[in-house]
């Protein structure tokens, strides 16, 4: 009787923990970027192994010249508010210099909660293993060259290159 | 939570096996929990042990970031002590709570 339950307690216990996580990124906003990026560190934190792939305008979280710079949308932007939980007008976010403004503000308050600047963040990510990839046709659209990315971008590869490297019954595919 | 003995001595532990009360540890629990995980234990790895202990002390919130930041240890440095689990394992083995942090 006794043994029996202990192995039914093994049974439960007994979970099929992910193996593998392929992040794709291919929005450039700040919030889509920092969620792939989260979502990614924390997958290798936990042991996960890790492949993130950025696409389209998701290359400009992993292009030197914008990643530390990303901005948040402050038009069409339902769930932006102002500081003291007010809504955000339209019109206001549409100012010149608005949106600039309001993006620094947020990566001084996600600094406060030791997220780090994309550059940094990305170099967390492959410390701890993980793999960063560039999509090879947004790269020839846009006119980008390796020479353009951070130093972590492991490779430029197709998509098809991609889906290889998620192989695996316990792998799953997050898009963001 | 329940009591476990580790290294012969008698421990509060969470459902996760993380130790509920800091001050019941020492190095030989240390040095069990860490063989548990697979981990043999160096000078190094009680250099970090020792830094978020004295940070979770402190009540300050633990990230690999600022682990990695401490001087104690950079970042692939902390991933090489504590494979696949450079926070919950280091965590685990130094006797302080569960981390909560995201990053």
């Amino acid at each position: 009787m006794e043994t029996k339950e202990i192995e039914k307690k093994k049974e439960i216990k007994e979970k099929k923990p992910l193996e593998k996580v392929c992040i794709i990124c291919a929005k450039g906003s700040l919030e889509d970027v920092y969620a792939t990026l989260v979502m990614a560190n924390g997958a290798v934190m936990e042991g996960i192994e890790t492949n993130v792939f950025f696409t389209f305008f998701g290359l400009d979280g992993i292009t030197k010249k914008s990643m530390n710079h990303l901005h948040t949308a402050t038009t069409g932007n339902p769930a932006m508010r102002m500081p003291g939980g007010l809504p955000f007008p339209t019109m206001l976010g549409g100012l010149p210099g608005v949106e600039t403004a309001v993006s620094s503000m947020m990566r001084k308050q996600m600094e406060a909660l030791d997220m780090p600047p994309v550059d940094e963040f990305l170099e967390m990510i492959t410390a701890g293993g993980g793999e960063i990839y560039a999509c090879k046709l947004a790269i020839d659209m846009f006119k980008l060259e390796k020479e353009d990315l951070s130093d972590e971008v492991s490779d430029i590869i197709t998509i098809g290159e991609f889906y290889e490297m998620c192989d695996g019954d316990r792998t799953q595919i997050i898009f963001t | 939570m329940e009591v476990k003995t580790i290294a012969g001595a008698q421990v509060n532990v969470s459902d996760d096996g993380y130790l509920e009360d800091m001050s019941q540890w020492n190095e030989d629990i240390a040095k069990e929990i860490a063989n548990e995980i697979g981990i043999e234990l160096t000078d190094q790895h009680f250099d970090v042990l020792n830094y978020l202990r004295e940070k979770t002390e402190a009540g300050e919130a633990l990230t690999i970031r600022k682990v990695g930041k401490s001087g104690v240890v950079d970042i692939k440095g902390l991933y090489k002590l504590f494979p696949k689990g450079p926070l919950k394992f280091s965590s685990k083995i130094a006797g302080i709570p569960k981390p909560t942090s995201c990053v």
